[in-house]
């Protein structure tokens, strides 16, 4: 069997944490197969990168080029598919982050790859587990052909444990043909000192009902009280309340917590598919029909205005 | 300007699933245009257009695969202003994103469009990978996940921000190019061709509806129905669903009377704070 190679995300810093659960999908997948685990590290400056991820794989490719700094698919997808080839793998995953599900099926075009998206179980060499339907499936699936494609569900796997001595090669980069396209900015969110939604331990989310984005203050007085992520359904992101990268759902982010707060959200189906892996649920919402109840572990029949502050109180004061 | 849309039916995904036999039974589903591809409609029909209501310039081509049925999604998608559309005949529930990929590719290769608008996943399959693949086979720019598009005067190029788990990206690309479409499209002021609609141009917050005018227009509208065999394309999906299964069901908790029942249990009982 052919190795197994990673698509490693990274910053300045290192892997970014968002690609540990593929490192890990990828160990599970090699383990399987028989095949190494490999890594590709892509983008300018990437050295300290490339040196975090031979933490993790026995071999780490690296395509460092002033060329690549932006992370577009037209000029990355290239590099994945040389890597492919120049690590002999018979698979090819990635977290499926935006960077991930924009890039990996554009490289699995070029590889002439079936590919699975969003896998929550490595089942065989080329078998998965996956939600469809907005979660309310699960589909078993299996991919032809002799290199499978897979972006993996950040929440579905754990992060990857540090421990590998992994070889550093960095590979001469040939033509880069942006075909036109090009990176103008990037408007990143305020940065906050809180967790990623993805890799949070606490979220606390707010949905239509919370009304004005002004009344998110109390919401995220809650969140940092937990040291949690801040969320939001579609209905409040959609009605400008928050930004729309704090949506939680299945056009939006899925997060799994142990502790997932869900204030003035009814509940609907998209809402529910990106948060029901979450370890304990809580609803509070006024209306005690909502669907939202029909998932939660503790619901507390409540209006926001009353219950968050008192919230806030109690938590205070078992915090001592 | 010529823009090719996709358009999926889905099963209505309001509607709960029945499972049997490791299968979802589908034959009493009602049908609807895949969400995204409405708004991706709604895109494609906004670039050829000076504002709402507004003079035309262009030709919006809707494209969609499956059995004679999907017609009628198709005749909405003609109502709200699709110029005309091809039905591409297949068994639309055995194919996989590699599959629509090529026969994508094989139109877009027939009527050589400027522009393909697709929704960025259907809401059924939840893939994510048709406007990508098919980018890559074309070897053409891509630019996914769109918040809001504007062509450029010269109708080469187009400025678009991306939803990116980051914040939002500002990426400019060249035509022609594939353009997958995200919930924030529908925006007022989110899409405009710059030769063709000025800054202050706007549309209604949502997807059109069909008028009674646009449902007679499509009646008179050109549906083509193209074989596979015509197109020369080979459907044979690479990745085959083997068996559908329900989630694990989550039971309902309990409902707790106070805030302060509320933190005992999260603190003594599931120990999570």
């Amino acid at each position: 069997m052919g190795a197994v190679l990673v698509f490693c995300e990274s910053d300045d810093k290192g892997v970014r944490s968002a690609s540990l659960p593929a490192l890990s999908a990828g160990a599970a997948l090699a383990k399987l197969t028989g095949g190494d685990l490999a890594a590709v590290v892509i983008g300018k400056g990437v050295a300290a990168a490339a040196a975090d991820a031979a933490k993790y794989a026995k071999r780490v490719l690296v395509y460092d080029d002033a060329k690549l700094e932006a992370p577009l698919a037209e000029t990355w997808a290239p590099q994945l598919a040389d890597a492919v080839k120049r690590a002999g793998a018979s698979a090819l995953l990635g977290t499926a982050s935006s960077t991930g599900k924009d890039i990996l099926p554009r490289a699995a075009a070029l590889l002439g790859a079936g590919m699975a998206s969003d896998i929550t179980a490595v089942l065989a060499a080329n078998r998965f587990k996956r939600p469809a339907y907005a979660g309310n499936a699960i589909e078993e699936i299996e991919v032809g052909g002799s290199v499978v494609v897979a972006s993996v569900r950040q929440t579905a796997f754990p992060p990857a444990a540090a421990g590998a001595a992994g070889a550093v090669e960095n590979v001469a980069v040939g033509a880069v043909d942006a075909l036109g396209a090009e990176l103008v900015a990037l408007h990143a969110t305020q940065k906050s000192a809180r967790p990623d939604l993805g890799e949070a331990k606490v979220v606390v989310s707010g949905g239509r009902g919370m009304r004005e984005g002004k009344n998110f203050a109390v919401l995220e007085e809650l969140t940092d009280l937990l040291g949690g992520a801040l969320g939001a359904s579609r209905a409040a992101c959609d009605a400008g309340m928050v930004p729309n990268d704090l949506q939680v759902g299945q056009t939006g982010r899925v997060v799994a917590p142990q502790l997932y707060i869900a204030v003035a959200i009814s509940g609907a189906i998209q809402h529910l598919a990106g948060m029901k892996g979450s370890k304990v649920i809580v609803a509070i919402n006024k209306n005690p029909d909502e669907p939202i109840f029909q998932v939660a572990d503790y619901g507390l029949v409540d209006t926001w205005e009353k219950a968050i502050p008192a919230l806030i109180a109690e938590v205070n004061k078992l915090k001592g | 300007m010529k823009i090719l849309v996709t358009c999926k039916r889905v099963p209505n995904p309001e509607h709960k699933l029945k499972f049997g036999g490791g299968k979802i039974d589908l034959a009493s589903a009602s049908w609807q245009l895949n969400t995204f591809d409405e708004y991706a409609v709604e895109t494609a029909l906004r670039l050829t257009e000076a504002g709402k209501g507004g003079a035309r310039s262009g030709e919006v081509v809707a494209l969609s695969i499956g059995p004679k049925d999907v017609q009628q999604q198709l005749r909405g998608v003609l109502a709200m202003g699709a110029d005309r559309a091809i039905l591409v005949g297949g068994d639309d529930g055995a194919l996989d994103a590699w599959a629509v990929a090529r026969i994508v590719k094989a139109v877009v290769e027939r009527e050589k469009p400027d522009l393909v608008v697709l929704g960025k996943q259907a809401v059924d399959g939840d893939s994510n990978q048709v406007g990508q693949i098919l980018a890559g086979l074309l070897g053409w720019p891509q630019a996914t996940f769109l918040a809001s598009m504007r062509l450029a005067a010269d109708g080469k190029s187009a400025t678009v921000t991306r939803e990116v788990d980051a914040g939002v990206e500002e990426k400019r690309v060249r035509l022609p190019a594939v353009v997958t479409v995200d919930l924030r499209i529908i925006g007022k002021k989110a899409v405009r061709a710059e030769g063709l609609a000025g800054a202050d141009a706007e549309w209604d917050e949502s997807p059109r509806y069909a008028s009674l005018k646009g449902i007679m227009a499509a009646k008179k509208k050109e549906i083509k129905d193209v074989t596979l065999a015509e197109l020369g394309v080979d459907a044979a999906p690479t990745m085959k669903v083997n068996a559908y299964e329900a989630p694990p069901q989550r039971q309902a908790g309990v409902k707790v009377a106070s805030v302060e029942e509320l933190v005992a249990k999260l603190h003594n009982e599931a120990k999570v704070i």
